[in-house]
């Protein structure tokens, strides 16, 4: 049994334009210790999924339809309290800029202290010696010393190491990581990526990792959902969306990833704005942008149908298999050639 | 910790020096000889002159300025002894200055204090609701209240009260205030009523406070709300009552202290219109009184007492804030 099924899951906020379908209908699942990379531009859905998964989203204005099953529990249909349980306990998420994530007016133990006690019947004690094994493990230098200090006193890449600990202090079985790197430079990201590697193998959890960057999926991912207006566009093993990608969106990501081998004019990018999920587009959500449209594209929103090679590689477009096959081979033509050329 | 303390109370000495040399001035410019007011309608020039030499009006500002400075430090340089600040004479009916705020005082102090009890018993939990639930209906009652509250006048409102709360139903007496300790002789003392006489104005003076702290308090919660370590503490599983006291409200309620402080060093001052309405002799009414007789050594003394009130209260709320934001304190 999958550790987390997410079932057909939708996700509509009420506002004072209308209803907001930031989540319509999105499918995949999770095996333990595996790692899941959710990828798509700002605005496809990708936070809004694991938020309605956590129950995070403000109650007044939402409404979640689906399944988000867990251990064989539907976290949607849980009560507050049950769902507070597992909240930092069996699933923990990190968030996006760790300069505001943390309480200013508490001190880093403080709060990783209350991390283990909202959970654990401990004293403060162990829960303080167990908030420094944490920050050791994150890589915090004098962690004895750094216990005792407040958020404003580390840099952006150590705040995001304490918001590591803070997850993983109580041995979750999910890590759901929302873009924990967007907000820091190259070289920390690098660090980061790489701690959370090892803390997965580590404590054997599974990772969700929402990014919108293909480089870091790439490297820690096994399974890819491509998200698209609020839509699952293709998912898929890792190589085989790598190597075979069967959405002309997939296509139009991996051809705007700029190359260091490569001398071009312009950046190549796809044609277009994301639409509003106030109004989507009828039909397909992405006919407006793309370069393959068909007639049935405007009418008729295509299923998520597997690849007929493996059933575990899905995809949502109406061109015809042979085409798909092409077209992925020509731009992964295109990046051999350019790596011969130099 | 200590050289900033250092620096504030040098800082202090200096506003208030300041504040004193301006009051100081302002006085002298002021066209009307105290000398002839205190004097009266009848006298003739010379009798003038002798209350003038009386006073020490007759010597140059300077002169005048040195003497109030010497009288006030509690040290005297001449015989080389400590002493009690005096804050001088009245001019009207020289009576010590020092009795006259010393009488004043207590009155504006129970007042204030009071009234900051009552202000913040309302403003808390109405800001907090208001912001927990945004556009609903208790919202909305208490948005106006809070117009109601900023635009209805201190004197209007206690007209009101006193006339019909004091008057008509006669449940609470309508004037005059009764010593917590040592009650005149057949005035009404004692705890129960003080609390007793003081019950409208305390509403009074409360009500403008309360309507501008439901305002800023309710902003801040709700700004405080969408920050987003407060998403992070219900991530952690915490429930709802702890989000709100460790995360939102230890935050949201910081500027309110510095609030308090300067709003009650202000109120210390003399909360006049309150006062004016329910007879009560604090400091405000006898500035009053004061300034219409041209009486300087009073108003300075009470300007005296506010200053120190202002500059202590406001010391006091930098020290605290330091304590409860370590962003401050660490910096």
């Amino acid at each position: 049994m999958a550790l987390l099924d997410v079932k057909d899951l939708k996700t509509y906020f009420s506002t004072g334009d209308g209803v907001v379908k930031a989540v319509d209908g999105v499918s995949f699942s999770i095996e333990k210790g595996q790692t899941l990379g959710i990828v798509g531009e700002s605005g496809s859905g990708k936070s809004v999924t694991c938020l309605t998964i956590m129950g995070l989203n403000p109650k007044k204005y939402t409404m979640s339809m689906g399944e988000a099953v867990f251990n064989g529990e539907d976290l949607l249909a849980a009560s507050p309290t049950r769902l507070r349980e597992i909240r930092g306990n069996d699933i923990a998420m990190i968030f996006q800029d760790p300069m505001t994530s943390l309480n200013p007016v508490h001190t880093i133990g403080t709060q990783l202290v209350e991390a283990v006690t909202l959970h654990k019947d401990v004293s403060k004690q162990e829960a303080r010696s167990r908030a420094l094994e944490l920050l050791k493990e994150v890589g915090i230098p004098r962690a004895e010393r750094r216990i005792d200090d407040y958020p404003h006193q580390f840099s952006g890449g150590m705040r995001q190491r304490v918001m590591i600990a803070m997850a993983l202090i109580n041995n979750p079985e999910l890590l759901i990581a929302d873009e924990p790197t967007t907000a820091l430079d190259v070289t920390t990201q690098a660090q980061i990526l790489s701690l959370i590697e090892r803390l997965q193998q580590d404590y054997n959890s599974a990772v969700i990792m929402i990014t919108h960057d293909l480089g870091v999926i790439a490297e820690i991912a096994d399974d890819i959902v491509v998200m698209y207006a609020a839509e699952v566009a293709e998912k898929g093993p890792v190589d085989r969306i790598f190597k075979r990608p069967h959405h002309p969106y997939t296509w139009g990501l991996m051809g705007s990833l700029p190359r260091l081998n490569t001398d071009v004019g312009r950046l190549a990018q796809i044609q277009g704005q994301p639409p509003s999920l106030l109004r989507p587009p009828s039909g397909c959500r992405f006919h407006p942008r793309c370069p393959y449209v068909m007639d049935v594209c405007r009418t008729k929103d295509p299923e998520l149908l597997p690849v007929s090679d493996d059933r575990t590689h899905l995809q949502s477009c109406h061109l015809d298999e042979e085409t798909k096959e092409r077209e992925a081979a020509r731009l992964l033509g295109t990046f051999a050639t350019e790596a011969a050329a130099t | 910790m200590l050289r900033y303390l250092i620096r504030r109370l040098i800082w202090a000495v200096a506003l208030f020096l300041t504040v004193t040399l301006i009051g100081f001035v302002l006085f002298y410019l002021i066209p009307a000889d105290p000398a002839k007011f205190a004097c009266g309608r009848a006298c003739d020039a010379a009798q003038v002159a002798k209350v003038a030499h009386y006073l020490g009006t007759d010597r140059p500002v300077y002169v005048q300025y040195a003497k109030f400075l010497g009288r006030l430090l509690p040290f005297d340089f001449t015989h080389w002894h400590f002493k009690a600040p005096n804050l001088g004479r009245s001019f009207v009916n020289r009576q010590s200055v020092n009795s006259i705020v010393g009488a004043a005082a207590p009155q504006t102090a129970s007042l204030v204090f009071g009234g900051l009890v009552i202000w913040m018993l309302i403003a808390l939990p109405v800001g907090i609701l208001s912001a927990l639930r945004p556009r609903s209906l208790l919202d909305r009652i208490s948005m106006t209240g809070v117009l109601v509250g900023i635009s209805a006048h201190p004197v209007w409102l206690g007209l009101i009260f006193s006339y019909f709360i004091g008057y008509k139903l006669k449940w609470t007496p309508i004037a005059n205030y009764a010593n917590f300790f040592h009650p005149l002789y057949g005035q009404p003392g004692g705890p129960i009523q003080w609390a007793y006489h003081l019950i409208l104005p305390w509403f009074t003076f409360a009500i403008l406070f309360a309507a501008v702290y439901v305002r800023m308090i309710r902003a801040n919660v709700m700004e405080t709300m969408n920050e987003d370590y407060v998403r992070t503490a219900r991530a952690k599983g915490a429930p709802e009552w702890r989000v709100m006291r460790s995360h939102i409200l230890r935050n949201a309620l910081l500027p309110v202290v510095t609030m308090l402080g300067m709003d009650v060093g202000l109120a210390l001052g003399g909360a006049i219109f309150t006062e004016t309405v329910y007879s009560l002799n604090g400091l405000g009414y006898q500035t009053i009184q004061s300034l219409n007789n041209y009486d300087s050594p009073t108003v300075l003394g009470i300007l005296v007492f506010a200053t120190t009130a202002i500059i202590l209260m406001n010391l006091l709320v930098d020290v605290l804030y330091a304590w409860i934001d370590p962003r401050i304190r660490l910096s």
